[in-house]
């Protein structure tokens, strides 16, 4: 005997349509909207600079879930990309390249060039090696950094001027600035959401689904997986390049391996696989970590279990929880 | 004689000891339903593998078309038009059964490296995908998720997904397996109502839905190939009966 047919009103990781996801998601990108009027009207500066954190880690998050969440390529080295888009805005400001129209595309390109070769030297693994292998070439980076003496070495180097716009822009204005992080977050997530249901997103998703099938039924998923991997390597590469100029400053510590496994935490606390989710994620991390080490010296013994929490509990993280209410 | 569309030459292939394919020929015209029978161990799944690409032969060449195909990888052979359908049911689960169809379709019309439009709201994508639904009766269940599914349904699914690519040839591997026999009736029916128009191998443990439809019959036994013809030949074959059908085997 058969069961009854279900009316398949389930949407699964399908994006669109879910009321209370796309209320939550309003709700946090009009609250992005008005931190900098808050910041003024309350002379909370700082209530500006977290949150361009926040926004640059997003788009960090963002381009991992893209690997990771949408391709079922768990890179644990995404840090790496961070840290060369902002080593490459350090070292040229250092050197006198001052303009961003020369910092920035560089930055991108750089990622974009070693997700080249990490992509196609460890997407010829699976599982754990794959892990393994995207963390040992991000360490490899941690340690080159650490031994550019030029650049400071393991102390960081000092950027003395945010990257210029010829006065298109002015980076230096943090109002400004922060609403470029912001659009430029805006403008990701929109690329991400075209991106991951195109042609090219199915054949994505269809891989980290059943590669197995997806090569039996004529789809060579090495190359889509590896064209993959490089849009996400530039995305954190422009990432790399904001928090250097948010930041003034790079050094190793942004790459060390604990800020790729932070992004992954956000992914997975956001929700994977949700478009909005590495911007949720992102967000209540920094949040949590940010508020609980101001009340307890010991913020990591509350915010490890709440993650582990959030990792068993709910899948699907905190867009599954809201978007699962929908249902029963 | 009609012209060969599928070659099978010398094809070996040993696991250590164990000699899974033995110099297996074959040779298969275009449009014929050819049936692989054997005993579990038979090297059955191997002759697949080795078909679709991938396990690679130690010896032997593999012609498709007119074309050497022996060490092509599997998604070129998918591209040529050799499709094939999984002994266990291995899909896309978190997507629905439209969905499913439609990248089988995807994969058959040009490199997928489009970022921009929709894939779901293309019409040249969904409509071969739900007229492949359609032809093993799955048109109702388009819009649902293949975890949501039938066992049977997910077998129909499968050979939907071979279809949707409009392949020369067709690989079933066992397509009845773990279906009720009022499903596996409708499979057959499925399966003769393309026979001509599609070249078929199937490997299939169901002896009566193989007698049904087969043209030929190949007996495989220790990854050799005993005997090889028309079903009446197969059955009143004395090496068969004893390797395969057994002996005693009341039939009438």
């Amino acid at each position: 005997m058969s069961p009854p047919a279900k009316p398949s009103v389930k949407t699964g990781w399908s994006i669109g349509i879910v009321t209370p996801r796309i209320g939550l998601n309003i709700a946090v990108i009009a609250t992005l909207a008005v931190v900098p009027a808050y910041a003024g009207l309350t002379g909370n500066a700082f209530a500006l600079t977290l949150f361009t954190r926040v926004v640059i880690l997003a788009i960090a998050a963002l381009s991992l879930n893209l690997i990771m969440g949408f391709g079922g390529m768990v890179s644990f080295g995404h840090a790496a990309y961070l840290g060369i888009g902002g080593y490459a805005v350090g070292i040229l400001a250092k050197e006198g390249i001052g303009s961003g129209f020369v910092q920035w595309p560089i930055a991108i390109g750089a990622a974009a060039l070693y997700a080249l070769v990490v992509g196609a030297l460890s997407l010829r693994t699976r599982g754990v090696y794959f892990i393994m292998i995207t963390l040992a070439f991000a360490q490899m980076i941690y340690y080159v950094a650490i031994g550019l003496d030029r650049y400071g070495g393991d102390d960081g180097l000092t950027i003395y001027r945010r990257s210029g716009f010829d006065g298109l822009i002015d980076l230096s204005n943090r109002t400004v600035f922060y609403y470029l992080c912001f659009g430029l977050l805006l403008v990701g997530i929109y690329l991400v959401w075209r991106i991951v249901n195109s042609r090219f997103g199915m054949v994505i998703q269809g891989a980290r689904s059943n590669e197995r099938r997806m090569r039996a039924i004529g789809f060579p998923t090495f190359r889509y997986q590896l064209v993959c991997f490089v849009i996400a390597g530039a995305m954190c590469g422009l990432a790399g390049a904001l928090l250097a100029n948010h930041t003034n400053f790079i050094s190793p510590a942004m790459m060390h391996w604990t800020r790729s496994g932070d992004l992954i935490v956000m992914v997975v606390l956001g929700g994977m696989q949700a478009i909005f989710g590495p911007l949720i994620g992102a967000l209540t991390f920094l949040l949590l970590e940010e508020g609980l080490s101001r009340v307890t010296d010991y913020s990591n013994l509350i915010l490890g279990p709440f993650l582990l929490l959030v990792a068993i509990s709910w899948q699907g993280g905190i867009d599954g929880l809201i978007a699962g209410t929908r249902r029963g | 004689m009609a012209e060969a569309l599928l070659e099978i030459e010398g094809l070996t292939k040993r696991f250590g000891g164990v000699i899974a394919a033995d110099e297996i020929s074959l040779m298969l015209p275009a449009g014929e339903l050819h049936a692989i029978i054997g005993p579990n161990g038979a090297g059955k799944s191997t002759l697949i593998g080795q078909l679709t690409g991938e396990v690679t032969p130690d010896s032997g060449r593999i012609r498709f078309d007119g074309q050497e195909i022996t060490s092509l990888p599997v998604y070129r052979r998918s591209q040529l038009g050799l499709a094939r359908s999984f002994q266990v049911t291995t899909l896309f689960p978190d997507f629905t059964a439209l969905d499913n169809v439609a990248l089988s379709v995807q994969a058959h019309s040009g490199h997928s490296f489009r970022f921009w439009s929709n894939a779901r709201s293309e019409i040249a994508l969904s409509e071969p995908a739900q007229t492949a639904l359609a032809k093993v009766g799955l048109a109702e269940r388009a819009a649902t998720l293949v975890a949501d599914l039938s066992h049977g349904e997910r077998r129909q699914l499968e050979i939907a997904m071979a279809l949707a690519g409009r392949p020369r040839m067709l690989l079933l591997d066992e397509p009845m397996a773990g279906m009720g026999p009022e499903e596996s009736i409708r499979l057959v029916e499925r399966l003769r109502a393309l026979k001509g128009a599609i070249t078929v191998m199937l490997i299939e443990h169901d002896i009566d839905a193989v007698f049904a439809l087969a043209d030929r019959i190949s007996v495989l036994v220790y990854g050799r190939i005993i005997a090889t013809g028309v079903p009446a030949a197969i059955r009143s074959d004395p090496a068969v009966r004893q390797a395969y059908l057994g002996e005693g085997a009341a039939d009438g």
